[in-house]
């Protein structure tokens, strides 16, 4: 199935398959996943822990552990080359340079041990061929983009609070102007005002320099302000596809609307919340038919058996139930 | 009827550039059956404040009334006995466990210390708690790694509910947590409180989860209480700037009404040391002369309270 998009892609991931292994089971992280991003777009992958998406955004840079993950099949195509076959000096050169990463925890991805304006220069140095009083110079100006004094060049990690902390490595992984840049989680570990500040920040930079986005979060509020598209991942596989609008407005995948109404809803008063029934599933056995299926309160013997392809509900929103038309009706009457 | 009520509780810590006040003289009544939630910013002490209510740790000065008597310093052995009426769960339940005790052994330990219960009397009672706490029978003998996040607080609640406590402190309890599992974890804690006639401190970072579950809103800034309101009240009608600013950050589900975002600037204020003017004044946007002065907690009608000089004009 094809994926639409208006401006030209830059990102098309085709059928991605990822595992690993563990002992003697192997865990199906990643199942077929395929998805496109235009340029200066933002897509938010959203799921909860264990569906995958973090292991879509480690294939997408190779840096998956080498030892327990195996990227089986799939093609990853950034600018028209294909990411997997490229070899780990190529592959250098695209890391931090056209693609990069914030993580969830600015504390862990920071060198203690080393000035935090250093580790801006860094990159600068290697992918830009600049000599060493240009890096500094362009490294300064990142950190007045997101908002530290120039002053604090010098300083080290363990002197900035974890909002300032967190702004530091943005200013990393948007110091080389990247085409792509993927945001796991980069709000989670700060408080909501912080947040706020931070998705401005950062939204800001990204139209200055149309860079496109992956942002992977488990907020939905956060997918609301920010993103253009949504792609709603359970059990490796992307279970619905589409815009904002599609997802929100005109959700069609049970488990999506599962996600919605466990939400404490801001604007209603509600008396009890509405879990998902069950529990994720287990990644090393995934069951037959729909994965969806043992947690799904419209699940009929057809879902227990046959395996469900994305399908296309409306014009460019995908949904991978078999009852995703009858879901619309369900769902938003 | 007050269950528990702090006035002026304060703590201090210790650090090489001065005193850190954590919490900064807090006033506080709780009703019985209720639940507060206390919200505020990483930092802003509302664990802390969670933790010396009771007596995990010294306060440093105020005073802690539990159902009319002071206890803010007591003999260990009359600690022994408040405990047991006073519980906490924490936001990383994996910390808590201890990696090699089992999930009924976890559960039994505190039935065995401090409720002196032993052969069929501990089964039965460990049985009731992680039944009613829905730990799967299949997992009663399993380890803390082999239990998922929601499990883990599970096996946390069924421990702090071993005491028959009339007070929990929740602090952070669901942030760990998936929407799904937290959704389970939310209506646990609701079904025990209906049950059991418990009061909840709730303390959370998160305005949607504290909306839902609380009946009073505690707003903390810098160790010092803000705000204090009945929830819908605050939600309808928050007053304080800072509490202002914080409803204003929570990212909105509803595409078509994004929220108007009131973005804060300036610098915080280090909670070390700090000057006795309004600890908001820095980044508050209708900061004026009279912020430097000492900012009292006063009475807006309806139990509704707030620490701000401009309070009449912004209400």
């Amino acid at each position: 199935m094809e994926m639409k998009n208006n401006n030209e892609e830059i990102l098309h991931i085709n059928n991605l398959v990822v595992e690993y292994s563990s002992g003697k089971e192997k865990v199906h992280a990643v199942n077929d996943v395929s998805f496109g991003l235009g340029g200066g777009e933002t897509l938010g992958l959203v799921g909860e822990t264990g569906a995958g998406k973090t292991t879509i955004a480690k294939s997408i840079l190779r840096i998956l552990p080498d030892m327990s993950a195996k990227i089986q099949s799939g093609e990853i195509i950034f600018n028209g080359e294909n990411l997997l076959e490229l070899s780990e000096h190529q592959m250098g050169r695209v890391r931090g340079n056209y693609i990069s990463m914030i993580f969830q925890d600015p504390m862990t991805a920071l060198n203690p041990i080393m000035r935090v304006g250093n580790q801006i220069a860094d990159g600068i140095k290697i992918h830009q061929n600049v000599t060493k009083a240009e890096a500094r110079k362009q490294a300064e100006e990142m950190l007045e983009m997101v908002g530290i004094p120039r002053e604090r060049y010098g300083d080290y990690p363990h002197q900035f609070s974890g909002g300032m902390k967190q702004r530091i490595v943005i200013a990393i992984a948007l110091a080389c102007h990247p085409k792509l840049l993927i945001a796991d989680e980069p709000t989670s570990a700060l408080d909501v005002t912080i947040q706020a500040q931070i998705m401005e920040m950062i939204k800001k930079l990204q139209n200055e320099s149309g860079t496109a986005m992956i942002l992977i979060t488990h907020d939905l509020g956060i997918v609301a302000e920010n993103c253009d598209r949504v792609a709603v991942v359970y059990a490796g596989q992307i279970v619905e596809y589409g815009t904002k609008r599609d997802i929100f407005k005109r959700t069609a995948h049970p488990y999506t609307m599962g996600l919605f109404k466990a939400l404490p809803n801001m604007n209603e008063d509600t008396e009890r919340l509405m879990p998902i029934s069950g529990q994720p599933v287990d990644p090393t056995k995934l069951p037959q038919g729909c994965s969806f299926h043992p947690r799904c309160q419209y699940a009929t013997e057809k879902c227990r058996t046959q395996a469900v392809p994305l399908i296309e509900t409306e014009d460019g929103h995908l949904c991978r139930c078999h009852y995703c038309r009858e879901n619309l009706d369900r769902f938003h009457h | 009827m007050t269950l528990l009520e702090v006035e002026n509780l304060q703590k201090y810590f210790k650090t090489p550039n001065g005193m850190l006040h954590a919490v900064d003289g807090v006033s506080l009544s709780i009703e019985k059956g209720h639940t507060v939630g206390v919200v505020g910013e990483s930092g802003c002490g509302k664990s802390t404040l969670g933790r010396t209510m009771i007596h995990l740790q010294e306060s440093t000065g105020g005073k802690i009334i539990y159902q009319g008597e002071d206890i803010t310093h007591v003999s260990s052995k009359k600690l022994k006995e408040i405990r047991t009426k006073m519980q906490i769960i924490f936001q990383d339940p994996y910390s808590l466990l201890n990696a090699r005790m089992s999930v009924k052994d976890t559960v039994e330990e505190p039935l065995k210390l401090a409720r002196h219960l032993r052969g069929a009397e501990l089964d039965e009672e460990a049985r009731r708690l992680m039944e009613l706490t829905g730990i799967d029978k299949r997992m009663w003998l399993s380890y803390p790694h082999e239990l998922d996040g929601g499990r883990r607080q599970r096996v946390g609640i069924a421990r702090a509910l071993a005491m028959n406590p009339e007070f929990i402190v929740c602090d952070e309890p669901v942030s760990a947590l998936d929407v799904s599992i937290q959704a389970q974890i939310l209506n646990l804690l609701q079904d025990i409180q209906e049950a059991r006639g418990l009061t909840y401190m709730f303390v959370t970072h998160d305005m949607s989860v504290v909306k839902h579950i609380a009946t009073n809103i505690c707003v903390m800034y810098l160790g010092k209480v803000v705000e204090f309101s009945e929830t819908k009240a605050l939600f309808s009608n928050p007053i304080h700037p800072y509490t202002k600013a914080l409803l204003s950050a929570i990212p909105s589900t509803d595409i078509d009404h994004p929220t108007q975002r009131i973005i804060l600037k300036g610098k915080i204020t280090s909670p070390i040391d700090p000057a006795p003017e309004c600890c908001f004044a820095a980044r508050c946007n209708y900061a004026c002369d009279r912020c430097r002065r000492p900012q009292e907690l006063r009475k807006m009608g309806n139990g509704h309270m707030v620490a701000c000089c401009r309070a009449e004009e912004l209400g």
